[in-house]
């Protein structure tokens, strides 16, 4: 079968492209653009006189600590969500795949926070851990923990993670789920007739099968550490307490938005969008050609 | 080395179907019992209670003495090669073979000497080092085999294991894997619903349908004395012809009365000759139109339907339409299409079952 169109006019094959590529510029190329733009240059707090510094909001940013800390802050947070939500989701995707009564519904069940809304997610595990109302809050109280992520930034770090890692377990447990079942079941048969416990059977067999639905879940759960939590954070905690929360991203908006300095905040977004590329790149290198079979 | 037996042995899923109705089997030491059906007839089923993939509802199964029924897969000693192989995509040939042996604790040095011995027996020697995705259908058809040979069980239990090759390669395996077994002389449970393989692989072949087993025996045996129209329509291609007589004439085929609600004369294609001579004294004749005609070399295969053809038979699966008769004939003469012949079989080459084809009336 012939794979490529062919077309006589030289005209058509750019026509057909263009509302896409009209939609493509329009909403990532010119942003992307006028962020690069705007990183190199200096507006003054009321917007009235604009200077082209050319790297100097690069140097102010590189010299800052701050930006180190939420550099270091994030990679701990996109590990710790990554982490604890792929396994999460991981160890429920087992269990779901098993033949039990009433499945459809387990899975369905399971599948739900996903279609939580990130910052409404964040409101509910803020309320249950709200230090003065919070149901869960409550029940640390008892059992003689000091519990209060309003002051203390490493309780505030661990609400964010676990709200976060809560909300992405559905999401992982969805692609885990299919790629358990894209597994034929004769083989994990041939395993347990080969003389494999369970404990050995998902170890020697089951994970390694899983492995190109655990590297591209990796670098999704990342990325999504790393930008699709600012909604939970904007809800949760606001970057605090002291900027025990303040991710990259949300450094990027408290930045521009909140601190008005729209160059600095430009180049923190250029160089999170060159991350953005070498995890796409990642991506593409790797996930879709490492396949162990 | 063991003897495999089945009592009783019934299967019933939570939604209350009965796949398995009862299985009595006695495999002896060594032997080769082929479970040959249509697809649904639990013959699957079965040989996965076998291998402990399926519970037992009721009834025991028993290897080598041992009743296994609670008996984990792994503890059963059994090895089994899957339709689809199922080897283990991200290992090696050689790891594939290896990893039942590790899972055991079994030594290095004897691992590698059994998987090389194996990989020798299967000339799979050449490519121990590679994944199965860059194998042929054949040859991971050769690595399950060479993980079942290496555990070196007391049962292999095959399960359609030549229906993914193509109609060569199937015939070669099917020699490789009867010569493999009577050389290491394990007993064997095989399954599948090709009538020739099981014709060729078994010395025990059981015949089953719908959860039942309609015959058990050597497959000559079955063959020349089919014990139900099922069998009788299974086992044998093109199928045996089955018409159904009245009480009449019953009677006057079995006299003991067995005949008298009616019954069903069977008779194989071979047995029948086209002839212009008179019906023999008690044989039977069949006046037909020959409709189609098969010419496959050594042998042709003319379809005719009766002057005036009866009622239906019962339905089974492999039976032909009713009125239809076909006989076989050596070499490739054969009359022409719309011709009116005769087709005659003398009474010894003939078979009597019980009006509903449950049972076999006479010897």
């Amino acid at each position: 079968m012939q794979k490529q169109s062919v077309f006589t006019s030289r005209w058509l094959p750019w026509l057909l492209i263009a509302p896409q590529m009209a939609i493509v510029l329009a909403f990532f190329y010119w942003p992307a653009a006028q962020a690069v733009l705007q990183s190199f240059l200096m507006q003054d707090a009321f917007g009235l006189s604009t200077v082209f510094v050319r790297f100097e909001n690069y140097k102010e940013l590189l010299s800052e600590p701050d930006y180190f800390a939420a550099i270091l802050r994030t990679f701990v947070f996109a590990f710790a969500i990554a982490l604890s939500s792929l396994s999460l989701a991981l160890l429920l995707a087992v269990m779901a795949d098993k033949p039990l009564r009433g499945v459809a519904l387990y899975r369905t069940l399971l599948i739900w926070p996903y279609a939580v809304a990130p910052p409404v997610a964040g409101v509910l595990w803020v309320f249950m851990l709200n230090p003065s109302l919070g149901v869960i809050a409550h029940g640390l109280r008892a059992l003689g923990i000091d519990w209060n992520p309003l002051l203390d930034g490493n309780q505030a770090a661990l609400l964010i993670i676990l709200a976060a890692a809560w909300k992405q377990i559905s999401y992982n447990f969805l692609f885990f789920l299919a790629g358990l079942q894209s597994i034929p079941k004769s083989v994990f048969e041939a395993a347990a007739i080969d003389g494999a416990r369970p404990m050995r059977r998902f170890w020697t067999v089951t994970f390694p099968l899983l492995s190109p639905t655990i590297f591209f879940l990796i670098v999704v759960n990342i990325v999504y550490a790393f930008f699709d939590t600012f909604g939970i954070i904007d809800t949760m905690t606001r970057g605090g307490p002291a900027k025990a929360t303040e991710t990259l991203v949300y450094k990027v908006y408290s930045d521009g938005l909140l601190g008005g300095n729209l160059g600095g905040s430009a180049a923190q977004s250029v160089i999170l969008m060159g991350i953005v590329i070498v995890l796409t790149g990642i991506q593409f290198r790797f996930v879709e050609r490492k396949v162990t079979y | 080395m063991a003897n495999v037996t089945l009592r009783n042995v019934r299967k019933t899923y939570p939604g209350g179907v009965e796949a398995i109705k009862g299985v009595d089997l006695e495999i002896g030491d060594g032997q080769f019992c082929v479970l040959v059906g249509p697809s649904g007839c639990g013959k699957s089923t079965l040989l996965r209670m076998v291998a402990g993939l399926e519970t037992i509802t009721s009834g025991e199964i028993d290897i080598g003495g041992r009743v296994v029924n609670a008996i984990e897969p792994a503890d059963r000693d059994i090895a089994m090669v899957f339709q689809n192989y199922a080897l283990y995509p991200h290992m090696t040939v050689y790891n594939n073979m290896a990893y039942g042996l590790r899972n055991r604790g079994m030594a290095r040095p004897e691992i590698d000497r059994r998987v090389r011995e194996a990989a020798r027996t299967l000339e799979i020697g050449a490519m121990l080092d590679r994944k199965p995705k860059q194998l042929s259908g054949g040859q991971r058809q050769r690595v399950a085999m060479g993980r079942a040979i290496v555990r070196q069980p007391k049962v292999f239990l095959f399960d359609e294991p030549l229906s993914n090759l193509d109609a060569k390669l199937r015939i070669a395996m099917r020699v490789e894997i009867r010569k493999l077994q009577r050389r290491l002389n394990t007993t064997s449970i095989y399954v599948t619903h090709d009538q020739l393989e099981a014709m060729t692989l078994a010395d025990i072949l059981v015949v089953m349908n719908g959860g039942v087993v309609e015959q058990i025996g050597n497959p000559l045996a079955i063959y020349q004395k089919p014990a139900t129209t099922f069998v009788a329509a299974f086992i044998g291609a093109p199928p045996m012809n089955l018409t159904p007589i009245d009480a009449a004439e019953a009677t006057a085929r079995q006299p003991d009365g067995t005949g008298a609600g009616g019954a069903i004369l069977g008779v194989r294609p071979e047995d029948l000759a086209l002839t212009d001579d008179a019906v023999p004294a008690g044989g039977i004749g069949y006046e037909l139109t020959v409709e189609a005609i098969e010419r496959v070399g050594a042998e042709t295969f003319v379809y005719g339907t009766r002057s005036g053809a009866a009622a239906a038979v019962s339905a089974n699966p492999g039976e032909l339409p009713p009125g239809e008769i076909v006989v076989r004939l050596p070499g490739q003469s054969a009359p022409t299409i719309g011709a009116r012949v005769r087709a005659v079989a003398p009474r010894d080459k003939l078979h009597l079952f019980s009006a509903d084809g449950r049972n076999r009336l006479g010897g």
